[in-house]
């Protein structure tokens, strides 16, 4: 099986570890990864507003390329170019108007875009296309006693016609931990935001909601903690540094990409999970369970 | 805070423009301020989401676009989520962000980032913050 692949920006340098572990993972089981030959950033959030389509031009041209290279559905691993992506494809396909006036806008391309591609996120396909049953058994080095509480963030999930789970208590990482044979811890901050782009200004939010939502899933015995955004990700992991300074009595916590859990699980090697670009070290908890 | 109530500010244009931009019915609120008991960011509002819709209604322009909420807002959709009169409160939020954009009033300083944070700040989050604070 071959599938288009959508990167998006950050997985191309500071998410780096996140794109190695998804293609390892993806071809160990089989499944081979087209890359767009080419593409552009989504824009990486969802214009609210009613009368700004100009930036859902920059989404819908990456699902034109996805229909000049033949394919009929893409496929994205970070949530928030799989919400803006799937969330402007619907917006435009619920609105035959906006569509003919982006046609209009976008007259240089050679191909028109109808609707007519469907975008879904890397969990959704190991869960109905692969089948976490079919998965579990290709598992070689199960995720043994490991503690993993799942992070599910903002945009996997909300809004409802976008996401692909309960939108209060989603379970779709955690049956994943499951599978791969961890211990999956429940929290209760699994769909409570980051804080997300308010990093870049005003860190300081950031240090807040990371102690919170850190502190309570290791209040529940959490070892390390898995995500499915670089945002999120870079909130959780690199943004410990500030949480430390403001809340000298936090504790600090691996924070993984969910592909990475899913490379070790499935024996990819050691240099496709790149933990050098995780800021809390994973290996000395990794190393105490023999899994790397 | 003094707030003076009037027929004028709530007939002005800004609550049609709101409502334009949000796509949203700002009278079916009903104020049970589910909205507010939900959203993470509070501890750092002065406005909360329920009273920023109940100012909108109201026509309470000049205190909601001078508002410190509407930038701490992080559009996690957690309130839409969760109203029960299917508001997008975002939505409302993100058009009074839009109001103040569209006139060039900036709320990122993009060139008050330094060297080293444009380094470290992976480009998902500069490019987002750009998006939702700058014109
Ligand atoms: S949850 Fe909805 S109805 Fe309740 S206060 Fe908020 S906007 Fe109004
Ligand atoms: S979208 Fe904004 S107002 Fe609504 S819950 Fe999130 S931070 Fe609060």
């Amino acid at each position: 099986m071959k599938i288009c692949y959508y990167p998006g920006c950050t997985l191309k340098n500071h998410a780096k570890n996140f794109e190695d572990s998804t293609i390892c993972s993806l071809n160990s089981i089989g499944v081979e990864v087209e890359e767009l030959s080419r593409w552009n950033c989504c824009g990486t959030v969802f214009s609210l507003t009613t009368d700004d389509l100009i930036h859902h031009i920059a989404p819908i041209r990456n699902l034109i390329r996805v229909k000049e290279a033949n394919y009929n559905k893409v496929m994205t691993v970070c949530a928030m170019c799989f919400n803006t992506l799937k969330r402007a494809n619907e917006r435009i396909k619920s609105d035959p108007e906006s569509m003919d006036i982006l046609n209009n806008f976008m007259d240089r391309e050679e191909v028109q875009y109808e609707g007519d591609v469907q975008v879904f996120h890397l969990l959704e396909f190991l869960k109905d296309e692969i089948g976490f049953e079919n998965l579990a058994k290709k598992v070689v080095k199960p995720l043994k006693k490991l503690k993993i509480a799942s992070y599910y963030g903002c945009l996997l999930v909300r809004p409802k016609e976008i996401g692909f789970d309960d939108m209060e208590n989603p379970t779709i990482l955690d049956d994943l931990m499951e599978i791969l044979g961890a211990d999956s811890v429940d929290f209760p901050f699994k769909t409570e935001c980051c804080g997300a782009y308010q990093t870049v200004d005003k860190p300081e939010i950031i240090a807040d909601r990371t102690n919170r939502i850190l502190t309570s899933a290791k209040d529940r015995g959490a070892q390390m903690v898995v995500v499915s955004c670089p945002l999120c990700a870079f909130n959780l992991d690199q943004r410990q540094k500030q949480t430390v300074e403001k809340y000298p009595e936090f504790k600090h916590i691996p924070v993984l990409y969910f592909t990475q859990a899913l490379a070790i699980a499935l024996g990819c090697p050691e240099e496709t999970l790149r933990f050098d670009l995780n800021f809390i070290d994973p290996k000395p908890i990794l190393k105490e369970k023999g899994l790397i | 805070m003094r707030i003076n109530l009037s027929r004028k500010k709530i007939r002005d244009s800004f609550v049609d423009k709101v409502q334009e931009l949000s796509g949203q019915n700002l009278l079916a609120c009903y104020q049970c301020g589910k909205c507010s008991a939900g959203c993470p960011a509070v501890d750092e509002m002065d406005i909360l989401p329920n009273q920023i819709i109940r100012f909108a209604q109201l026509g309470l322009k000049e205190e909601l676009l001078a508002s410190k909420a509407i930038w701490i807002c992080a559009s996690c959709l957690t309130c839409n989520a969760r109203c029960p009169k299917g508001i997008n409160i975002a939505e409302v939020i993100e058009a009074l962000r839009q109001i103040l954009l569209r006139n060039r009033k900036d709320h990122l300083k993009v060139e008050k980032l330094s060297d080293k944070e444009k380094e470290e700040i992976p480009p998902i989050a500069l490019i987002c913050s750009m998006r939702k604070f700058t014109s």
